[in-house]
């Protein structure tokens, strides 16, 4: 409804109207004003309202060109009203009005997005309890305030306004246009989609594949427009948009349409039935998004200020500093619980769920931990309710079952499908610090096939390399990720990892099955968020090494090589590093001390001589 | 002849639609196929079409039956592709951009730009080194020798490079780039003046168009933006789809039902204004269409994807419509890299045929002029395909930095920055970059000379070989990366499949031919199978792959150097074993390696305390330290690309002495102890290294200090590799015949010594194996082993001397 405004000609009202809004977004608590995509069913949000999304850039169409301004000319009154198309998908003229060739042309692009893929039910749940319930009697108080500075209303709009009053509950209305340029049939057909839109969302999902990168994923997912700076936005990143919803009912009169009739349109008559379907899916299931503003999500807990850590959050940073060293405390004793009594494994595992990719050097990756915890029972689906607890206490995780079938048929590595031009999801396609849980304890006997072979080979090189060849069967594409990685097995896994940890249970066999059931005791809410902002703080921290820190790191792998060259190689001093790094962190630590040093030593040493040990006791492990 | 207003060169203004007609869409892909299209020609040859922007001859001026010839006597054909049939959509929304000099159109403008065309006709550029001039001579205008040919061939196709129009006439140029639908007109009827004058007896099939290429420099399809509509471009592509053909109805034949009276009305802008009444019968709605006798051109749409190389990272490519009109239908194939001169268009999109409201968005796609295959020349010639642009200062910086004493350890400390030290196989992996010089002997029937470099590198696992390899594959335009576990013979050659769109077999092909002029790196070279192995012998020396599948058989060019990694198959190096024994790889297959590296781990403090610095800073440091320190990875890149594409040395005489004595001083060190230390291979290696190492400097000549690198890279690799452990002595025949000579030595004396054993046990002629072993040992001094036992028995029997049946030893004769 500000798009309302937006039809006066003066050429700086989007800049203007932009930075409104962005000044409008940094008060306090404004966002919490805008209702939210993700939480809101669709036909609750008005049409051409501000709406909010946190979302997933998961393909990205080509430009459009689109009608920046144009001049329709009623032909009854020969008045001319110049009209501005940004914001916008369709032209305001009426069946008998032409347009004038005073046309600007822009450009603006298209991106597909989806909720972010993993996400864990606690963070929907807290970011929408956060949220202001839409009920047309809250939404429209902030659009009338917003209404009164924009003084400059044209009076065209003026007069549809009412109608719009008039149907606020209108889920699929079509909007203050309807009685202006809708032919009766086109009327009907809204009205028909308005009764059906709630119940036929999930049936009509179903032909229509939304193309989410995990298999089971629900949610709503947009076509968003970006008018400005969209070079700044890559594929496979998590934002925060607030746009201008559209659901115009005639944007899906294309998709209704079957192939034979596209060939009429003498324009569209080249593009395939297929890729109209992808491209223009009904606005019911895929609202366009008119963006107005977006900023990056550098992490979707939504119990951390949404800022990020850098910007003036001492306060924040500082109160949650002093208190890491005790949640740890805790979180290491949950985790030791959880993992049968290992107390060493627990530690390893909060290392793996802090690391990062923070940096990359050439080709190589610095920060990352994959993690492999052999040893897992194989009794009472153990890695099933493990990955239930990290799924409590990590924004964004994937469980996969590395299966047989699984690994054959499921498609984890996005592949371009030319038909349709669009990016086919697969299930590697993840957000940043999304934990990916592989359990190979279902691994069985068979044969791997081609796919199998292939989706093997993109998980070992997203292990080592975190990045994915995305198949665009002329060539590949490289996308860097950065994707935390825990591998359960029974053995040592047959995929690379970074670090390798034989669970040690203390745990007597028989009591297993008992002692299984109750580890899925959660801890009280309190707890739980006190452990997941913990995990996402320590992720985000920075870090360095103080110069003499360095001196004595180098001193002491030179000793340890003098002693026993075979000891320690240039790759464990990699580890060793990156252990030091993330146990700093994990301390609430931004520099490394020589204590956390020496204690990165120490775990190191207890780690290897358990595999050692292990090694000793089944000979075939190599 | 519904239109008589016609404008010479000018569009088609007026539109002799009658009010009272009613307007329907032709669809053009739902009539039945006849074969229409390609049956009835664009326009039957006596009927040209007055409405066509390319005919300016008055109707009477043509006589019937006058032999075809001259302008007037050759038919002009529509030109699709400058818009004569989707002209302007009803709602006017891509007219004109608003031109200050709105006369271009006009008629005096465009004689006077006519006139401007002809001194076009005498242009010369002695400097074109183009493909498509061949045969040409440089020092004659060049458009006339054209006209000559088109004269001769009968193709009526004139291609202009726009840099050539440039160069003559800046203000010609900047109308050409802005209003395409104007000026190639007037350049067509230029040139078809100028033709018949010339070649007035020629005759053609239909008048010569004009197409020009290379506008502006070309670009990217993600450069295109809203000021580009209208207007003639160049980008560059990859061909992904292409559609059937689509018969485009250019006019419409319409007959009375009644009367049989018929009608022709034109196509515009995708329409057709079919008569509401027939003017003969004044019936009304009378009218059908009758397809057989309409009009159809062709019309195919091809759909371009921005090639890899220009991409930003983090993003998806783009893709834009292409529509190919007439003969330049069927002229790619998906997966060409081409570059297309064209129109750009936008057209609005209508959100519903039956509704009115437009959706504010265009539909944006390319009317084709020009195609021009990027990657044509690598079929044929044994050029590199990138022609890489280099502006005028880098090519000066890079020829700075190449005259610089230390380019060489510049850029092997440049490689691979984050994998510390390692020094020489770094040199030796930058020398595979830059690659040899490449010579073709196939007239004295040795064939084409290999002139990449292989390089094998095996060590301890977590040397971080895989590092390496990560590294070059990213650094090389063409490079390709594959794993030994994860490919398979097919998956490195090629392989035949069914197109799902076509239902044609094609043959898709593999690692090794699509980093053909590039570097293929395999990983975990030791895993693979030996079947897949064995398809590398024929690419790492005669460069090519020859394929026998499905009835296909062919020889595809694989001029790739290969940089394998492998592990030893004791997971970790045994420094008692041969490099055979270590990696257990057939030694045929080792012997095309150029080089072998050895990645172990040296352990010393100094270079420990080294490693430890390294790997620290390299958690610590910022990024823009690291950067200062070496030269970054785009300027390797240009470095390596211009030094492929401009430098191809030749050996001097001295450096050709140099390289005779480095010879025969290798075959002289094996000689003194009875063995043989070189072969002519190595003698090749040394000259492929010598020349890389010249193209490192930019030195067109390869001189004596490039041998001796070349000589002391190739023994440093020797060293480690072919070393015979048991004597510390470099052999060459570790690498050759998988066997030291030392051991061959030895398995002869052993042989001997058991022979002495049997002839001192007298007339025995059967054996118990046992025995004969303990006998054996007591007589030998040194220790002997079942293994060297039981090849001292093959050794026998091979002589007939002997025969081993299970457990006993038969003497024979």
């Amino acid at each position: 409804m500000f798009a309302a405004s937006q039809n006066t000609p003066n050429s700086g009202w989007a800049a203007k109207a932009v930075a409104f809004f962005k000044d409008r977004l940094k008060e306090k608590d404004a966002h919490t004003w805008v209702p939210s995509l993700n939480d809101v069913p669709l036909h609750y949000l008005k049409p051409n309202s501000l709406v909010k999304f946190r979302c997933f850039i998961q393909d990205m169409f080509d430009p459009e060109f689109y009608m920046g301004t144009y001049e329709a000319v009623d032909p009854s009154t020969k008045a001319k009203v110049l009209r501005c198309g940004k914001y916008k998908d369709v032209t305001e003229c009426g069946v008998s009005t032409t347009l004038e060739p005073s046309t600007m042309t822009a450009e603006r692009h298209t991106f597909y997005c989806v909720p972010i893929p993993g996400e864990s039910p606690w963070v929907k749940e807290i970011s929408s309890s956060g949220q202001a319930r839409v009920v047309p009697s809250t939404s429209y108080a902030p659009t009338r305030q917003k209404r009164s500075y924009e003084e400059d209303d044209d009076d065209m709009d003026t007069d549809t306004q009412p109608q719009k009053q008039r149907e606020p509950h209108t889920g699929m209305s079509c909007c203050r246009n309807s009685g202006y340029f809708f032919q009766p049939h086109g009327n009907g057909d809204c009205k028909r989609r308005e009764k059906e839109a709630p119940s036929s969302q999930a049936a009509s999902a179903s032909h229509l594949d939304l193309n989410f990168p995990l298999p089971g994923e629900k949610g709503p997912s947009c076509l968003l427009k970006v008018y400005e700076e969209w070079d700044g936005f890559k594929l496979n990143e998590a934002v925060e948009v607030f746009g201008i919803l559209s659901v115009s009912p005639a944007l899906s009169a294309l998709a209704d349409e079957d192939a034979s009739s596209s060939l009429l349109d003498p324009a569209g008559g080249m593009e395939t039935a297929e890729e109209q379907r992808v491209h223009s899916p009904p606005a019911s299931l895929v609202p366009r998004l008119h963006m107005l503003h977006a900023k990056p999500l550098p992490h979707n807990n939504p119990l951390l200020p949404a800022a990020g850590l850098e910007d003036n959050n001492s306060a924040f940073l500082s109160s949650t500093l002093r208190e890491m060293a005790a949640v740890r405390a805790e979180l290491l004793a949950y985790f030791t619980h959880v993992l049968l009594g290992d107390a060493l494994a627990a530690e390893y595992l909060i290392l793996h769920l802090v690391s990062n990719v923070y940096t990359r050097r050439d080709v190589l990756p610095l920060g990352k931990f994959t993690l492999n915890l052999s040893g897992c029972p194989a009794v009472a689906s153990f890695t099933e309710r493990f990955y239930q607890i990290i799924q409590q206490l990590v924004p964004s995780s994937y469980y996969l079952g590395m299966t047989l079938q699984n690994m054959n048929q499921m498609r984890l590595v996005p592949k371009k499908d030319y038909v349709a031009n669009r990016l086919l999801s697969g299930a590697l396609q993840l957000a940043t610090n999304t934990s990916l849980f592989l359990d190979e304890s279902q691994l069985e006997q068979g044969q791997l096939d081609t796919t199998g072979v292939r989706n093997v080979t993109a998980l070992g090189n997203l292990i080592s390399w975190q990045k994915v060849d995305y198949d665009f069967s002329y060539h590949q594409m490289e996308f860097p990720c950065n994707i935390n990685v825990l591998i359960a097995s029974e053995g040592r896994s047959l995929l690379p990892s970074d670090c390798q940890i034989h669970l040690q249970s203390q745990v007597a066999p028989p009591d297993l099955e008992a002692y299984l059931g109750g580890i899925q005791v959660h801890p009280q809410a309190s707890q739980l968020n006190k452990f997941r902002m913990y995990l996402s703080v320590a992720r985000q921290l920075d870090y360095s090494i103080a110069d003499e820190v360095t001196k004595s790191v180098e001193d002491d792998f030179v000793d340890m090589r003098k002693d026993d060259p075979q000891s320690i190689s240039a790759e464990d001093l990699h580890r060793m590093l990156v252990v030091a790094r993330l146990l700093s962190l994990s301390l609430g630590q931004t520099s490394l001390s020589r204590d956390s040093w020496l204690r990165a030593k120490h775990v190191e040493m207890l780690r290897r001589s358990r595999m050692e040990q292990n090694k000793c006791v089944n000979g075939n492990e190599p | 002849m519904s239109s008589p207003l016609s404008t010479p060169g000018g569009r088609k203004r007026g539109r002799t639609t009658n009010p009272s007609t009613r307007e329907f869409t032709c669809p053009p892909s739902t009539w039945p196929q006849v074969g229409v299209s390609r049956l009835v020609p664009t326009v039957p040859p006596n009927e040209v079409d007055m409405s066509s922007p390319l005919m300016y001859g008055t109707p009477s001026s043509r006589v019937e039956g006058t032999p075809r010839s001259g302008v007037r006597g050759t038919p002009a054909r529509q030109r699709p592709d400058l818009g004569s049939v989707s002209k302007a959509p009803q709602v006017d929304l891509q007219s004109e951009p608003p031109s200050a000099d709105g006369a271009v159109a006009s008629e005096a403008n465009a004689g006077q730009r006519h006139r401007k065309i002809f001194p076009l006709s005498l242009f010369i550029d002695p400097s074109s080194s183009e493909d498509e001039n061949t045969g040409l001579d440089l020092n004659e205008p060049l458009y006339m020798q054209k006209l000559e040919e088109i004269s001769v061939v009968g193709d009526p196709v004139l291609n202009v490079n726009c840099l050539h129009v440039q160069s003559f006439d800046a203000e010609l140029y900047r109308q050409l780039i802005c209003y395409p639908q104007e000026v190639i007109p007037t350049f067509d009827m230029a040139v078809n003046e100028l033709f018949f004058e010339r070649f007035p007896d020629s005759i053609l099939e239909y008048q010569i168009q004009v197409r020009p290429y290379n506008a502006l420099k070309t670009r990217n399809m993600r450069n295109l933006n809203p000021e580009d509509i209208d207007q003639l471009i160049t980008i560059s592509g990859m061909v992904i789809r292409t559609s059937q053909l689509i018969p485009e109805m250019q006019e419409a034949f319409f007959q009375c039902q009644v009367c049989a009276f018929s009608t022709r009305v034109e196509v515009d802008r995708g329409r057709i204004a079919e008569p509401a009444v027939c003017r003969h019968c004044n019936t009304t709605h009378s009218l059908a269409l009758v397809h057989n006798r309409s009009l159809f051109s062709d019309k195919q749409m091809i759909k371009i994807q921005e090639s890899p190389d220009d991409m930003p990272a983090g993003q998806t490519p783009h893709t834009t419509v292409v529509y190919a009109h007439n003969d330049l239908v069927d002229k790619v194939q998906p997966g060409d890299r081409i570059n297309i001169t064209g129109v750009y268009r936008a057209v609005p999109m209508r959100a519903n045929p039956r509704q009115s409201n437009v959706k504010s968005v265009y539909k944006t796609h390319i009317d084709v002029i020009h195609f021009r295959k990027t990657d044509e020349k690598r079929l044929h010639g044994l050029d590199d395909a990138e022609q890489k642009l280099f502006t005028e200062e880098r090519v000066q910086t890079l020829k700075e930095l190449a005259a610089k004493p230390d380019v060489y350890e510049r850029l092997a400390s440049a490689l691979a920055p984050s994998i510390y030290e390692h020094e020489d196989i770094k040199k030796g992996i930058l020398l595979q970059l830059f690659g040899g010089t490449r010579k073709d002997f196939s007239q004295t029937g040795r064939g084409n000379f290999r002139a990449d470099v292989n390089i094998l590198l095996c060590g301890d696992p977590g040397t971080s070989k895989s590092q390496l390899l990560q590294y070059v594959f990213n650094l090389v335009p063409r490079g390709q990366y594959t794993s030994g576990k994860g490919s398979s013979a097919v998956g490195l050659t090629a392989y035949v499949m069914k197109d799902p769109e076509t239902r044609q077999l094609v043959l898709q092909t593999g690692a090794l031919v699509l980093s053909d002029n590039g570097i293929c790196c395999i990983d975990e070279f030791d895993k693979m199978s030996d079947s897949t192995r064995s398809v590398l012998h024929e690419v790492m020396e005669q460069q090519t792959l020859s394929i026998a599948k499905a009835g296909i058989i062919c020889q595809l060019n694989a001029r790739t150097s290969v940089l394998a990694a492998a592990n030893p198959i004791e997971s970790q190096w045994n420094p008692k074993k041969t490099t055979i024994e270590n990696i257990q790889l057939p030694h045929t297959l080792l012997s095309r390696f150029d080089l072998i590296f050895l990645m172990l781990d040296p352990q010393d403090e100094a270079y420990d305390r080294r490693l430890a610095h390294h790997l620290v800073s390299l958690y610590y440091q910022s990024e823009e330290q690291l950067e200062e320190e070496f030269l970054d990875m785009a300027m390797l890149r240009d470095y390596i690309a211009y030094a492929r594409t401009y430098i191809n040395p030749k050996l001097s005489e001295e450096a050709s002495q140099a390289l005779i004595e480095a010879y025969v001083d290798m075959r002289k060190i094996g000689s003194g102890r009875g063995m043989v230390s070189a072969y002519p291979r190595q003698l090749e290696s040394l000259i492929r290294l010598a020349e890389a190492h010249s193209k490192v400097r930019f030195s067109e000549k390869v001189e004596t200090i490039d041998v001796e690198e070349a000589k002391r890279l190739h023994r440093e690799a020797l060293k480690q590799s072919a070393t015979d452990p048991r004597t510390g002595f470099v052999d060459i025949s570790i690498l050759t015949t998988g066997m030291s000579a030392t051991a061959r030595k030895r398995r002869e004396e052993v042989a001997q010594a058991l022979k002495k054993v049997i002839q001192a046990k007298g007339k025995t002629p059967a054996m118990k194996y046992h025995t004969l072993l303990e006998d054996l040992r007591r007589q030998s001094e040194t220790a002997i082993t079942k293994e060297m036992f039981d090849e001292a028995l093959r050794a026998l029997s091979d002589e007939d001397y002997l025969t081993v049946t299970g457990k006993t030893v038969r003497l024979l004769a």
